[in-house]
């Protein structure tokens, strides 16, 4: 892949919800090792945006192409490369920690062994919960294991809602190292929130949604 | 950069089981609450008509489908509303497992856990309505064929249902019209056996319509996800 070229292109997408529009003909780039942060009110669609860019949820109109290619033609290979982290955490509360964390990777067709599994877990502080089912976890935990999925998953693009919700001061500061060492691998980063996201090495950059 | 995977129809498949059937193993009341059911409504019968040998081997086989009929139904909206809950649904729409396999992954495991015991009890609630050991093994096999169906055309009902309100209720008024056709053959194939006719004609259509619904109900259930988490 070539410096210099958009990775994730989306042009022209708008989306409405019911009768409200809720964006229209938003055009924007995101370039490798780069950090788009989506801003705007509450309610004004950047959780819709993300979902569209997905596709979760089908736009209204635009086109989004990926490395070059349109992802209305090869979906599953643009699937294939995005790591995608939503409001819901996708957790089993019946399941451990461990066996959360294993299954979400197997499901991304990620292969690890347990020892990189338990690595990443103690990473993020977890790991004395590790055969605790999910459903004993605080809030701020359960995140934790959303920030070892991420550290285990090498999808080139991630796109994240709010990823910081629920993450203590310490949390919140390895979800931006992570962040920082994927965009220095070339990774690209599509992330709404309402904090100031700094990563040291990446290039930020804004994108408001007015309504 | 490397190469992103594009995932495989197995390996969808094969996640979905195994997650599936651990979830229902750590929550075996479920299977449990299933069967109960299941043994309930068929005692329920005799109580209310009467508990004449001859009335109760006559309506034994139909009873026995109805019963496992409606249990399979209770174990529905269990397939797909949990992990539409908590987000797992998106996470298998995003997944790069083409989602034909990871939705027949859940519809077997589903009917690994309802379908699939319903028939082995079905013997001993024969026996409660004295049928034959001719008519006992016929009714295992037709509900061996039509209890995936069943699994399978529910699964399409359930993930359409899912996200309405009163879902329940709608999953009914959608499901259990499909299932009719399923237990006039079902119940059929053991009744033409206990009348002392041959239960071939009516397994082999279960046995059809099981291939069909194999081959074509996944693709509906994939549609009906992708509506639904939208």
């Amino acid at each position: 892949m070539t410096e210099g070229h958009a990775a994730l292109e989306v042009r022209d997408i708008a989306c409405r919800r019911g009768p409200a529009l809720l964006f229209s003909k938003l055009d924007f780039d995101v370039f490798p090792g780069e950090l788009l942060c989506v801003r705007g009110p509450n309610g004004c669609g950047k959780t819709t945006l993300l979902r569209c860019v997905t596709g979760l949820t089908r736009p209204d109109a635009g086109r989004i192409a990926w490395l070059g290619q349109s992802v209305a033609e090869d979906p599953a290979r643009f699937r294939g490369d995005i790591a995608y982290g939503g409001h819901l955490p996708a957790l089993k509360d019946d399941l451990t920690t461990e066996e959360n964390l294993e299954f979400s990777l197997r499901l991304r067709d990620v292969a690890v062994d347990r020892e990189a599994i338990a690595r990443a877990l103690a990473a993020v502080g977890l790991e004395k919960r590790r055969r605790l089912p999910a459903r004993r976890l605080s809030a701020g935990q359960r995140r934790r294991i959303g920030l070892a999925r991420l550290s285990l998953d090498p999808a080139l693009l991630w796109i994240l809602d709010e990823p910081l919700t629920a993450l203590d001061d310490a949390g919140q500061a390895q979800f931006v190292e992570l962040l920082d060492r994927h965009l220095a691998r070339g990774g690209l980063a599509l992330v709404a929130t309402h904090h100031n996201l700094l990563p040291p090495s990446g290039k930020v950059r804004e994108l408001r949604i007015a309504p | 950069m490397n190469v992103p995977s594009r995932g495989t129809y197995s390996g969808g498949f094969a996640w979905a089981m195994a997650r599936d059937l651990r979830l229902a193993w750590r929550h075996p009341d479920e299977i449990i609450l299933t069967l109960a059911f299941f043994a309930l409504v068929a005692s329920l019968f005799p109580l209310g008509i009467g508990a004449e040998p001859q009335l109760l081997a006559r309506i034994g086989p139909g009873v026995i489908w109805v019963g496992a009929l409606l249990a399979a139904f209770l174990a529905l909206p269990g397939i797909f509303a949990a992990d539409f809950a908590d987000g797992s649904l998106e996470q298998m729409s995003l997944s790069p497992h083409p989602p034909l396999g990871w939705a027949a992954g859940k519809i077997a495991a589903h009917w690994i856990i309802s379908g699939l015991p319903l028939t082995l009890m079905s013997p001993l609630i024969g026996l409660q309505y004295g049928l034959t050991a001719d008519t006992l093994l016929v009714e295992a096999v037709s509900l061996a064929l039509g209890t995936p169906i069943l699994s399978l055309l529910g699964g399409a009902c359930a993930a359409l249902a899912l996200g309405a309100r009163g879902g329940g209720m709608l999953l009914a008024l959608l499901a259990l019209p499909l299932f009719v056709p399923v237990l006039i053959f079902g119940a059929g194939a053991a009744e033409a056996q206990a009348t002392g006719l041959a239960p071939t004609p009516h397994l082999s259509l279960l046995g059809a319509a099981l291939i069909a619904a194999l081959v074509g109900v996944p693709a509906a259930v994939v549609a009906a996800v992708r509506i639904s988490v939208d």
